[in-house]
């Protein structure tokens, strides 16, 4: 079996995804909660407190440059979180998968649809989250409007990078590996907080090749900022490119994993 | 002579597909030197056996048999190593969606959804099948009412009792009203009411005409349900045939026990008789208890003795052995 077989699918996987949103829609009042507040916190502690600081960056304001990380960011958790802690339990705990392998569904369907869930996640959130930083007059439209359907790829990709650990973690807390050793750090150095352009060159390349963050929060960025430029295309087509190659290779892993 | 030959033509055509439909109404699955392998250990080992329609089907073997990893087979979420196996006349490894929507299955290990309650496991579940909406409603309250759930239908899955989740379990296997029902450890872990309205539920199916395969560690349940049985051991298929037939070839009707000493044992040498010692019991195999029991207490001087029927227990623990499989 190759780690890179296309994956034979139907429309059947959107038995899966109806299957999580309607899990998600029992609770949605919890669930509507994290990307209503947490734009809010950090814009109160960082772009309008710690940003008393700093008059401008990069030419715009604090609470500007951050607007646009913190959806990202957003993007990157509620996807990775969601089809990693999210579906270990689904597929360990709870036997989810096991259920549906025994009706006409296959393993790649169900591994499929999680993702395409984990993607939905990133865009109900991002959508949120552009919502209220909207109110506070921090980003330009219409263009960021393009956010929306963007956040659904990049949750993809998210979601898909979470599903190649899933595979993978002999158990629940290993899943705390890649979330210190990977998603923290890109949290904080992928052009969030802070310009790219202050860290050492060599790291800034690295940023590029294998932050996946580093692409879409300067695709949202240009997009919030409306400065669209070339390099958006580049970044745009690493992200497709990146999430189609491991949503491959995350089917085969899982399917490796549980089908033995 | 040209109505003649097209008479013939006619009627070949015709006798052809009576042999291809009883073919594929017969046996519902056939399994020839059937074999899993993981790594290399051999689960199951080259077994074959089939199942016909509408007949009730026992796997039975000690833990570690190999029945779980033949039922998944057969359910198509388990590829098989070697060997052939049909369901349905279509092979496994091409036709698991076509197999898969004609099959029910009740798992070893529960696994309802816990993030759904009673109702909503059964409807999300008929999502998997393609049944829409206006048809499920009737067909989960039909079910509800077959496994005696229907006050529990708003209920979530953590607080129901386990034969309740069995129950359910069995209710979700049929939303998709299928012909073949895969059955691994039905009623595990229930107590005799929620066994017994188990029993009574699998007769009614058998005679709505599905057939069904089930493994079952409670060897009195596979005598009354299963019209024909395997047990297993290692991986491997040791005897097949009817309960009764199976109990009378391998130890008689009937089974005296008495006192094990080397005096009774040395006596039994003598008389030929078959038996095995279990034990601080001897077990002698017979047809014939009254006159083996008044021999022994004749001839060998026996101080406690009892007759009883023999069961398919015996066969199992004959043909297995008494040690604890690890
Ligand atoms: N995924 C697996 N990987 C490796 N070995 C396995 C796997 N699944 C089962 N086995 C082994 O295959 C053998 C048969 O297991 P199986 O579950 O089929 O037994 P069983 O007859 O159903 O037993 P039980 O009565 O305990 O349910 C066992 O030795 C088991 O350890
Ligand atoms: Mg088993």
């Amino acid at each position: 079996m190759s780690y890179f077989a296309f994956p034979r699918l139907s429309n059947q996987v959107w038995k899966v995804w109806l299957r999580n949103k309607d899990v998600f829609m029992k609770t949605y009042k919890v669930n509507f909660l994290p990307p209503f507040l947490e734009p809010l916190l950090y814009l109160f502690a960082l772009g309008f407190g710690l940003g008393r600081y700093i008059d401008v960056i990069e030419g715009v304001s604090y609470p500007r440059f951050i607007a646009p990380a913190l959806i990202a960011i957003s993007v990157m958790n509620s996807a990775f979180f969601e089809c990693t802690f999210g579906s270990y339990v689904r597929m360990y705990y709870q036997k989810t998968f096991d259920a549906i392998i025994a009706t006409p569904l296959s393993i790649e369907e169900v591994i499929t649809g999680e993702l395409l869930w984990g993607a939905t996640r990133s865009l109900i959130y991002a959508t949120i989250m552009l919502t209220v930083i909207a109110a506070f007059g921090l980003i330009e439209l219409p263009y960021s409007l393009l956010i929306i359907p963007f956040s659904f790829i990049a949750g993809f990709l998210f979601a898909s990078i979470g599903m190649c650990f899933t595979a993978i973690t002999p158990n629940i807390s290993s899943l705390n590996y890649p979330t210190f050793l990977f998603i923290t750090p890109m949290f904080l150095f992928s052009g969030t907080f802070f310009p790219l352009s202050l860290l050492p060159e060599p790291i800034q390349y690295f940023a590029f090749a294998a932050l996946p963050l580093t692409h879409v929060v300067s695709i949202v960025r240009s997009l919030t900022l409306a400065t669209l430029s070339g390099f958006l295309l580049v970044s745009f087509a690493w992200v497709v490119f990146v999430s189609f190659l491991l949503f491959v290779l995350s089917v085969n892993l899982m399917k490796k994993r549980l089908i033995a | 002579m040209v109505v003649t030959s097209k008479f013939k033509a006619g009627y070949f055509i015709l006798f052809h597909i009576s042999i291809q439909w009883w073919f594929v109404i017969v046996s519902v699955i056939m399994a020839e030197d059937l074999e899993k392998q993981f790594g290399e250990f051999v689960a199951v080992d080259s077994v074959s056996f089939t199942v016909e329609e509408g007949e009730v089907f026992g796997f039975l073997g000690p833990n570690g048999a190999g029945k779980t990893t033949t039922m998944k087979m057969i359910q198509c979420v388990s590829p098989k190593t070697g060997g052939k196996l049909e369901v349905f006349g279509m092979d496994v490894s091409t036709h698991q969606r076509e197999i898969k929507k004609r099959l029910g299955v009740v798992p070893q290990e529960n696994n309802l959804d816990p993030d759904f309650t009673v109702y909503e496991n059964l409807m999300v579940y008929s999502r998997y099948f393609d049944i829409p909406r206006a048809k499920a409603e009737p067909i989960i309250d039909e079910l509800l009412n077959f496994v005696q759930l229907r006050e529990k239908k708003d209920t979530v899955i953590e607080q129901l009792s386990g034969g309740m989740k069995r129950r359910l379990i069995l209710a979700r296997a049929l939303i998709n009203t299928p012909r073949l029902l895969i059955l691994d450890e039905p009623t595990i872990g229930l107590d005799p009411q929620a066994r017994h309205l188990i029993w009574d539920k699998l007769k009614s199916l058998q005679s709505q005409g599905i057939t069904i395969v089930l493994t079952t560690h409670y060897l009195e349940e596979a005598a009354r349900l299963c019209d024909r049985l395997v047990i297993m051991d290692y991986g491997k298929i040791l005897v097949e045939g009817k309960p009764d037939a199976l109990v009378e070839e391998y130890v008689g009707t009937d089974i005296v026990e008495a006192e094990n000493n080397p005096k009774v044992i040395a006596c039994l040498e003598k008389s030929a008789a078959s038996y095995d010692v279990v034990g601080n019991t001897i077990q002698v195999y017979t047809t014939n208890p009254q006159e083996l029991t008044y021999a022994l207490l004749q001839e060998c001087e026996l101080g406690h003795i009892t007759a009883r029927s023999a069961t398919l227990e015996d066969v199992f623990l004959k043909l297995t052995g008494k040690k604890l499989r690890e």
